[in-house]
């Protein structure tokens, strides 16, 4: 579903990403484990579309549609999702709002009819149920004063509304406590199906324990140097990155 | 990775209500002097006092010199270049029903979405349609007589309501007060007139469109809204303009008077040509806007929508006289392209337990120039009189740029006033932020500025916040880029 070949990216000049390559299948899980700084977020924002990242080489495939050439709100509507590292607040857009908007924005994107404000809202209640975001949490701005962890579960929230083929999460769990980190965790793997796949970055093993990556890798310098299945991630908190990082260079 | 292609073109895409309607019509040559004024008053048949009253505000307009530009910047206006009056000829005396109105009209108001024909009359709105000079139809008349509410255009009040007109016409906005105010009261062509009865709570929503369509004509509105104790109004303004190279002048009055226990409701909304993208052509619009809170308990609320215009200078304002009475101004105002706004509102507290509240939200995008500009005055004896005031800018891009002037004036040691400010911006961030989850930039524009906008439009009559709304987004397409 997700093919990424030798991808080369530049921020501001300076090149981040390195030749790396990642085949994703239909229904997997892969988690992208790394050391702060080594481009994993970048990965993240390069696959949705975001400006400033200058693709110098390489190329990536989704469904077999060149990814790079599409604007953000395409790719959304192909089925990428990003829940973000540092979710955005807008202040004064009201979440129920943002998401109906969105949600119909979706809907559109793919063909179909745009949601009702009633269908829309039993829609919702159900999605938030999910999760267990607080129902007044919608009546407030995006974000907007929210919690870390309340914005990661937001972010999960409009996850399970917008039904990707491809769920990318960066660091979902950070800022998450142990109660939030397993209802987000159980959202997630509620969302798991034979056709939809994910690509989880993170840093904890954790994690990893509620959702069950099918593989792993490790990211750094810009590359992938080491991939796995989830003995990996165990592997990994207990030994941290160096022996890897060694063995790379050598 | 951008469409700024398309944004280009939706900039360029231009100003939707920009065309001419061709009716004859009969227009005085540009030129200021005593016959012009003579002509005018003529022309409408008025009685002797009525002229009389524009002679001695045109004698002291001669006295006056042009205000100083506030934060704006202005070519110099050719007074003697301008038409004072246009009126379109086939109207004569005025049509008693829409047959009669040129079908030309009617197609002008129906471009414009403007509900002329009673059928297709949003629910309960009465409009008075105002076609350059003179008041060409008026619906939903007889319901309103039948409730005691009188709505017509100013020259029939003249000659149907002399003593009501006399009384209260200039009673808030005295000739003498400003430049443009004083040429006004000379040269106002014609108007609205609305009086609300004691007692009376008006059975529909009031309102007026303007509009501007002979070329160098400019508009010399005159609005006075009275209502009488515990009376109650809500009353529409809305502008458009077509396009036109030269700048065209426009300098209404708006004077409302609410006596005891009275409350009046004016909001506007206004898309008059802004000129185009490098600033030629476009509305200068200098209004005096002033509500007069008489008796004890009045209230008077102004809500405005300000997207137009090349030059908007605007301060609807509130005179607190009577205890207890409030204030209200609620206002967004939005600049782009070369568009300039100088807009904001005075209260005035002089009654006890006097309350005001103001909310401004300016929005600034390409290089548009937006400045708020607030007065608030605590007189000796408003005893516990008290200001809110919130003024928030937005800013879309970077050329573009916000100012605040709060003055603040306090002469009884029990009134309090706050002041609250802030500027943000459209970030990057955010609009990635919503692109990520499908929406189209544009959209996530409008959709953040509609969040910003909220209490605003949560002021608006619910038909004309709808309206509000797509006039903003249509505005604001292709801001971003
Ligand atoms: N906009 C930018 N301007 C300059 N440098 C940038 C920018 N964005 C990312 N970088 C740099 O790119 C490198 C990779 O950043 P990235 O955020 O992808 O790392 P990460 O693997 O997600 O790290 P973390 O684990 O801390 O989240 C870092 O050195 C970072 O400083
Ligand atoms: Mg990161």
């Amino acid at each position: 579903m997700l093919s990424i070949k030798n991808l080369h990216v530049n921020v501001e000049g300076k090149e981040i990403l390195r030749g790396l390559n990642l085949e994703i299948g239909k229904g997997e899980v892969h988690a992208i484990m790394g050391p702060n700084g080594s481009g994993k977020s970048t990965l993240s924002y390069v696959l949705a579309g975001r400006d400033g990242y200058e693709v110098t080489e390489g190329e990536v495939l989704f469904e077999g549609r060149n990814l790079l050439e599409m604007e953000p709100e395409e790719r959304a509507w192909a089925g990428i999702f990003l829940a973000m590292q540092y979710p955005v607040e807008l202040p004064g857009v009201n979440n129920m709002t943002f998401l109906r908007e969105a949600l119909n924005a979706v809907r559109k994107g793919r063909g179909e009819e745009e949601l009702d404000a009633v269908a829309f809202m039993k829609l919702i209640r159900e999605k938030a149920e999910v999760v267990k975001l607080p129902e007044k949490l919608l009546k407030r701005s995006v974000n907007a004063g929210f919690s870390g962890g309340e914005k990661k579960r937001n972010e999960i929230l409009q996850m399970a509304l917008l039904e990707p083929k491809l769920g990318i999460l960066d660091e979902t769990d950070s800022g998450l406590d142990i109660d939030a980190l397993r209802i987000v965790a159980e959202g997630v793997n509620s969302l798991r199906n034979p056709e939809r796949s994910f690509l989880v970055i993170t840093h904890y093993q954790r994690l990893l324990d509620y959702i069950e990556p099918d593989h792993v890798h490790v990211l750094a310098h810009g590359q992938i140097i080491r991939s796995g299945d989830k003995h990996l991630a165990l592997e990994l908190e207990e030994k941290g990155y160096g022996w890897i990082l060694e063995e790379a260079a050598a | 990775m951008s469409t700024q292609r398309e944004l280009d073109d939706l900039v360029k895409a231009g100003y939707e209500a920009g065309f001419v309607t061709e009716v004859e019509s009969d227009t005085l040559p540009p030129g200021l002097n005593e016959d012009t004024i003579r002509f005018i008053s003529e022309k409408k048949n008025e009685p002797e006092w009525m002229l009389e009253y524009r002679l001695k505000a045109y004698r002291h307009w001669l006295t006056l010199e042009e205000p100083d530009w506030a934060h704006l910047k202005i070519d110099p206006i050719d007074y003697q270049a301008i038409s004072y009056y246009s009126a379109p000829k086939k109207v004569g005396d005025g049509p008693k029903s829409l047959d009669e109105v040129d079908p030309e009209l009617i197609e002008t108001y129906n471009k414009l979405g403007i509900p002329l024909e009673e059928q297709k009359a949003l629910a309960g709105v009465a409009v008075d349609a105002v076609f350059d000079s003179v008041s060409v139809a008026t619906t939903f008349r007889e319901e309103l007589a039948k409730a005691g509410v009188i709505f017509c255009s100013i020259s029939e009040a003249v000659h149907e309501h002399p003593e009501l007109v006399k009384k209260y016409l200039g009673s808030v906005v005295p000739h003498t007060d400003n430049f443009f105010a004083c040429l006004n009261a000379a040269v106002f062509s014609d108007g609205t007139f609305v009086y609300v009865p004691e007692g009376v709570r008006c059975p529909m929503e009031l309102s007026t469109y303007f509009r501007i369509n002979e070329a160098k004509t400019g508009q010399f509105e005159r609005t006075l809204i009275v209502a009488d104790k515990g009376a109650y109004v809500s009353y529409l303004e809305g502008c458009t303009a077509p396009m036109r190279d030269e700048n065209q002048l426009h300098a209404a009055v708006v004077e409302l008077i609410a006596l005891e226990d009275a409350k009046i409701k004016y909001s506007t909304v206004q898309n008059w040509y802004p000129g185009d993208e490098n600033g030629v052509g476009g509305i200068y619009n200098f209004v005096t806007k002033r509500g007069d809170c008489r008796g004890d308990r009045s209230h008077i609320s102004w809500t405005q929508v300000e997207t137009g215009s090349a030059i908007t200078w605007k301060y609807p304002s509130c005179i607190l006289q009577g205890d207890d009475s409030v204030g209200e101004f609620y206002s967004v105002a939005v600049t782009r392209g070369r568009q300039q706004a100088d807009t904001g509102t005075k209260m005035y507290h002089f009654g006890r337990n006097t309350r005001s509240t103001i909310v401004s939200k300016g929005i600034s995008a390409a290089h548009g120039q937006n400045a708020y500009r607030g007065l608030v005055r605590m007189g000796p004896k408003a005893e516990n009189a008290r200001n809110h005031t919130q003024c928030d800018s937005l800013l879309i891009g970077d050329k573009c740029g916000a100012h605040t002037f709060p003055y603040i004036e306090v002469r009884n040691p029990t009134a309090k006033v706050e002041h609250e400010a802030t500027t943000s911006k459209i970030s990057e961030d955010q609009l990635f932020y919503c692109r990520q989850r499908g929406l189209k930039e544009e959209d996530a524009v409008s959709m953040i500025v509609n969040g910003f906008c909220k209490e605003v439009f949560n002021e608006l009559p619910m038909e004309f916040a709808v309206e509000a709304r797509k006039l903003l987004n249509i505005t604001l397409e292709g801001a971003v880029g």
